[in-house]
């Protein structure tokens, strides 16, 4: 088990109405950690279902799904991006 | 050696308050007497394309429009439900914007033959017709300018952490990513899937 500290953004951020989210989890990478999240349920499920674009970063960088976590690490999710 | 332009401010900078064109570009090339080019781009906040039309109640965003009220059953001209854009927010990944986009500038200086490139993108609720960002790179010739100017404003469109909130009197709405910015990066050579 490891400890990740979770961000979320915009869109995401409101649905949830959570911007930080500490979390103990087994989930060896990204995907896992995103599926743990869906499995809770709810305004998780919803905002986070698969098919739906959500992108992710690690250690604020952007990342594929595929990438893996270990303890400390920061993992933010949020929809695409439309600065500029 | 080779002279370096003495700048106060850091080259990529995140801020609420305005900027001046003039003042960023002259601090860019300031003691660089190299530079024979320097391009800028500045982005601004465009009047967006309504989502109501008089007569026409469309769907609402996020049901904001039980907030107006309606016309009574009896009113023979409904009054126009204009979604009269009113300003703009824009929220940020503090932090990760601003190693984001040092690593676009970095990547530039690899690709083009540039002496010193500036970003500035602002956050917060801003104006229609108020700047947003700015793009500024200095290089020996106009065309190594152009070209890394266009290539920094096209991956920051898909890889920095902004997002913007269009903010009206019918309600307010997440913009979506465009398929065309994606496009845009790839000319480069770069893939990206930010809208996909």
């Amino acid at each position: 088990m490891h400890t990740i500290q979770i961000r979320f953004f915009a869109a995401l951020r409101e649905a949830l109405g959570t911007t930080e989210l500490p979390l103990c989890t087994a989930a060896a990478t990204v995907a896992d950690l995103r599926d743990e999240l869906i499995a809770r349920g709810g305004a998780h499920a919803e905002a986070l279902a698969r098919g739906r674009a959500v992108r992710a970063a690690l250690n604020q960088a952007m990342v594929p799904e595929s990438a893996a976590l270990k303890d400390g690490d920061e993992v933010a999710f949020f929809p695409p991006v439309t600065g500029g | 050696m080779e002279p370096q332009p003495t700048t106060a401010q850091p080259r990529v900078r995140i801020q609420t308050e305005d900027f001046d064109l003039s003042t960023e570009v002259a601090a860019l090339h300031a003691a660089d007497t190299r530079v024979g080019a320097v391009c800028a781009f500045v982005g601004l906040v465009r009047e967006w394309a309504p989502t109501l039309v008089a007569g026409a109640p469309a769907l609402p965003p996020e049901g904001a429009l039980a907030s107006l009220g309606r016309p009574g059953a009896g009113s023979e001209a409904p009054t126009p439900v204009a979604d009269a854009p009113a300003f703009m927010e824009l929220e940020h990944y503090p932090g990760m914007t601003e190693r984001a986009i040092e690593a676009m500038i970095e990547q530039a200086q690899r690709r083009f033959e540039i002496y010193g490139a500036r970003v500035l993108h602002r956050v917060g609720r801003l104006g229609l017709g108020e700047q947003i960002v700015l793009v500024a790179v200095t290089a020996a010739h106009r065309g190594q300018a152009f070209a890394a100017c266009e290539f920094l404003m096209d991956y920051l469109k898909t890889q920095a952490p902004f997002w913007k909130k269009e903010h009206s009197a019918a309600g307010a709405r997440w913009v979506d990513a465009r398929a065309s910015d994606d496009a845009a990066l790839a000319k480069w050579g770069i893939e990206a899937d930010n809208a996909a």
